[in-house]
């Protein structure tokens, strides 16, 4: 609990940022949805296909809809030039915008169609124009339901805010990302207490005005009104900090290994005078097309990623070919500099647990071969799709008695309590070492290469600073010691530590 | 008889609406002067056009066929907004707006004309439909409904309008506040020399308060006459038989106070 306590008051940045992204996009949701609703209430056409419209979105899961924009944002560039951004602010207001469309307008489109009939003929018959109609008597007797709906949509708002963090928005989800990959429940609870606290509070001081219009409370609704525009305003001038020349933007997928790597790049550019910004827990999708286009800078990738995914290459040539082919392949087509390899591999391996290899006489991936139809083999949800597995099976013929999908935390476990013998694992994990599991070895060479690269964004590939600080890290990462770093950070005893932490164990260890 | 030019004329008007003929089924539509300074009463049972007809003069229905002249300009080439603050409009639906303060809304006529209405004149203004001045800080909920529809003919008064029309405005009332606010309208009439065109289905009242009555049967005009006339059978039989009611009904009454004592008790 005490932990939860000291993490909140390091979160004004991030809560200063989801203020700012949620107040932007329910301020355009408003500027959208209101004329519309008033179109709406004129016609009866335009009320149903607006209204259709909106519910649609509010089908989207709030996570695909922010990674959607991210690919239209790209394809616009082509418009509006190079310049357009496709990550950060942008995708994430417009995604939010629309999710809070439909509250918003619902409510407007209902309040207005509920209007006493006696009051508008009234309206009409002391002599008002459309317009003084509109204002003078639609408009405040509509506002206290509209209100409802805008409470409504800033609930919905700031709890999808934290989704934006995956798109590189820096958000209240930064702690609750960062916090879930690795295992890190009091920063999850304190990123969830923050978000959750700031719907509260927004939630009570629109209530106030709506309560204020509803009873034609003055006090009510300025006061209302006032405190929200001075959170708003705090919010801002607590993000016009720095602004001075854009910083080096170190991206980090979904996985501890990926938080330790970026913080150990930071540090070292950090301390080679360079500003840096980190943007953790990226969709893995999202990272490679962000670092072509430049949205952040720096990441790190895995070769038999990028040769199955963008290459779109099925064949195995070989850990150094595949590391040729993608340095050049990068370099022209995207302009990504790969820098070179960390020196580990985060490759899928099959492990079994000791005592079970030794029992069936189990050392390699051909030794399985007649033996699998007794075993159960466990993969996390996307492998047994993947062409790894594919290449697997068909080179040694391997049949097993039943696949189960787990999640990847979980598959361990299942190895631990038999209810799997044999599972894909990744070959960094911390949990090999930890649980003395036994890698079986793959004398074909059936499974492609997964050495970690460190890559470049067009903007610096040709910066000389940074990749004369960065160039000590190359080769320096044994396999043994980035497991030891992601079990450090996964474990969850007395000796867990954070990213930064286990980054800077790694560096003491790799002698930098 | 008319010697004053009409402030306001139907000339052949008609409203359909779709399939149905609200106004005008009979031949040529609906024609009728009215001179300035009377009070006429259109009577007719519901459906029968008279509320429709009333509300081309406002141009809240605009007619399919025919016009409507006010002071002799064609309402349809009148701007709306302008028209309607020369038209004092008092209906059954009051539609007081219940944002706004009971002198805000007497106030609202001229406000929008970018005029600024006096307290004194307010205080005036609730004085004449017979309601203490403090009543203009009270809101619409806090009035009981005559108070309400009191304050509706204040803001209809407020613009010192040339023409009120009035449709079914004691309709939802008590007979009681019904029988006094009639009286009160009556008497602002002449006392402030007012045209004034009043719908309603009740035949007595119409009688009791109206120069002339117009009867509406089926989207037509079928009968055209002052109240003593309609008593003394003029008006034909749609004419006769809503007369019939109140006649029979006052006949009834002056013949149990002649036995003395109330029957049935």
């Amino acid at each position: 609990m005490q932990e939860i306590w000291d993490i909140l008051p390091g979160l004004g940045d991030k809560l200063a940022a989801h203020v700012v992204l949620a107040a932007s996009a329910i301020a355009l949701a408003m500027l959208i949805a209101l004329p519309l609703a008033v179109w709406a209430g004129r016609s009866r056409a335009v009320s149903r296909i607006a209204l259709s419209l909106a519910s649609l979105v509010q089908t989207i899961p709030a996570l695909a809809l922010l990674a959607l924009f991210f690919p239209l944002l790209l394809s616009l560039r082509s418009v509006f030039g190079e310049g357009l951004p496709t990550l950060g602010f942008l995708p994430a207001l417009m995604a939010l915008t629309l999710y809070a469309l439909l509250p918003i307008l619902r409510n407007a489109v209902t309040a207005q169609a509920n209007l006493d009939e006696g009051v508008l003929e009234a309206a009409d018959g002391v002599g008002m124009t459309k317009w003084q109609k509109l204002v003078l008597v639609e408009a405040p007797l509509s506002a206290p339901f509209i209100m409802a709906g805008i409470r409504t949509a800033s609930v919905w708002t700031i709890g999808a805010a934290t989704l934006a963090t995956t798109i590189g928005q820096p958000s209240l989800g930064d702690p609750i990302f960062a916090g879930l990959q690795t295992q890190n429940w009091a920063l999850v609870l304190a990123g969830c207490l923050a978000s959750a606290g700031l719907a509260l509070a927004a939630d009570n001081l629109l209530w106030v005005i709506e309560v204020g219009l509803a009873r034609r409370k003055r006090w009510m609704t300025y006061g209302g009104m006032g405190l929200v525009i001075l959170g708003i305003l705090a919010a801002l001038s607590g993000q016009r900090t720095e602004e001075t020349g854009r910083p080096v933007v170190i991206a980090s997928k979904q996985f501890s290994e990926q938080y330790i790597l970026a913080q150990l790049i930071g540090s070292r550019l950090e301390a080679a005078g360079y500003k840096v910004e980190y943007r953790d827990g990226l969709g893995s999708a999202v990272v490679h097309s962000a670092l072509a286009s430049s949205s952040i800078d720096i990441s790190v990738d895995y070769t038999g990623t990028i040769w199955a995914n963008y290459l779109k290459r099925a064949d195995n040539p070989g850990r150094e070919a595949m590391v040729e082919t993608i340095r050049s392949w990068e370099a022209e087509t995207n302009g990504v500099k790969v820098l070179g390899r960390l020196g580990f591999e985060n490759a899928y391996a099959f492990a079994m647990r000791a005592d079970r290899a030794k029992a069936l006489g189990v050392t390699s991936l051909a030794d399985l071969v007649g033996k699998g139809g007794a075993l159960t083999v466990g993969g996390d949800p996307e492998f047994f799709e993947r062409p790894e597995w594919l290449a697997v099976r068909d080179a040694y013929g391997l049949r097993f008695g039943k696949t189960r999908n787990f999640a990847p935390t979980f598959m361990y476990d299942a190895l631990r309590s038999g209810e799997a013998d044999v599972i894909s694992a990744y070959t960094s994990d911390g949990r090999i070492a930890a649980d003395r599991l036994v890698v079986l070895a793959d004398p074909k060479g059936a499974l492609p290469g997964y050495d970690a690269l460190l890559m470049l964004s067009p903007r610096i590939a040709d910066d000389p600073g940074i990749a004369a600080a960065l160039q000590p890290l190359l080769g320096a990462i044994s396999v043994e010691a980035m497991r030891e770093a992601n079990f450090a950070v996964d474990r969850e005893d007395a000796g867990k530590l954070t990213p930064k932490q286990a980054a800077d164990a790694l560096a003491k260890q790799a002698g930098l | 008889m008319e010697t004053a030019p009409p402030l306001l004329r139907f000339d052949g008007v008609t409203c359909r609406f779709g399939e149905v003929t609200a106004v005008g089924s009979g031949a040529g539509g609906v024609t009728c002067d009215i001179a300035s300074g009377t009070f006429v009463a259109m009577v007719g049972a519901s459906g029968s056009g008279k509320s429709t007809l009333l509300k081309t003069v406002n141009t809240l229905v605009v007619p399919t066929g025919g016009r409507v002249l006010f002071g002799g300009e064609d309402v349809s080439g009148l701007p709306p907004a302008k028209l309607r603050r020369r038209v004092g409009y008092v209906f059954q639906g009051i539609g007081l707006f219940p944002h706004f303060s009971v002198a805000e809304n007497i106030a609202i006529g001229p406000r929008l004309a970018g005029e600024k209405l006096a307290p004194a004149r307010i205080a005036e203004l609730l004085e004449l439909v017979e309601l203490d001045p403090v009543f203009g800080a009270r809101m619409p909920d806090e009035l009981s409904g005559g108070q309400r529809q009191r304050v509706g003919v204040a803001r209809a008064l407020a613009g010192e309008p040339e023409l009120l029309i009035m449709d079914e405005p004691f309709g939802a009332l008590d007979p009681v506040t019904r029988d006094a606010l009639g009286r009160k309208v009556r008497e602002l009439h002449d006392t402030l020399g007012l045209t004034t065109v009043m719908v309603t289905h009740d035949m007595a009242e119409a009688l009791l308060l109206a120069d002339r009555v117009v009867v509406m049967d089926k989207g037509a005009m079928v009968a055209d006459a002052t109240p003593r006339g309609l008593l003394a059978g003029e008006g034909g039989t749609v004419a006769q038989r809503l007369v019939r009611v109140p006649r029979e009904q006052a006949e009834k009454l002056a013949a149990m106070e002649g036995l003395g004592e109330v029957p049935g008790g």
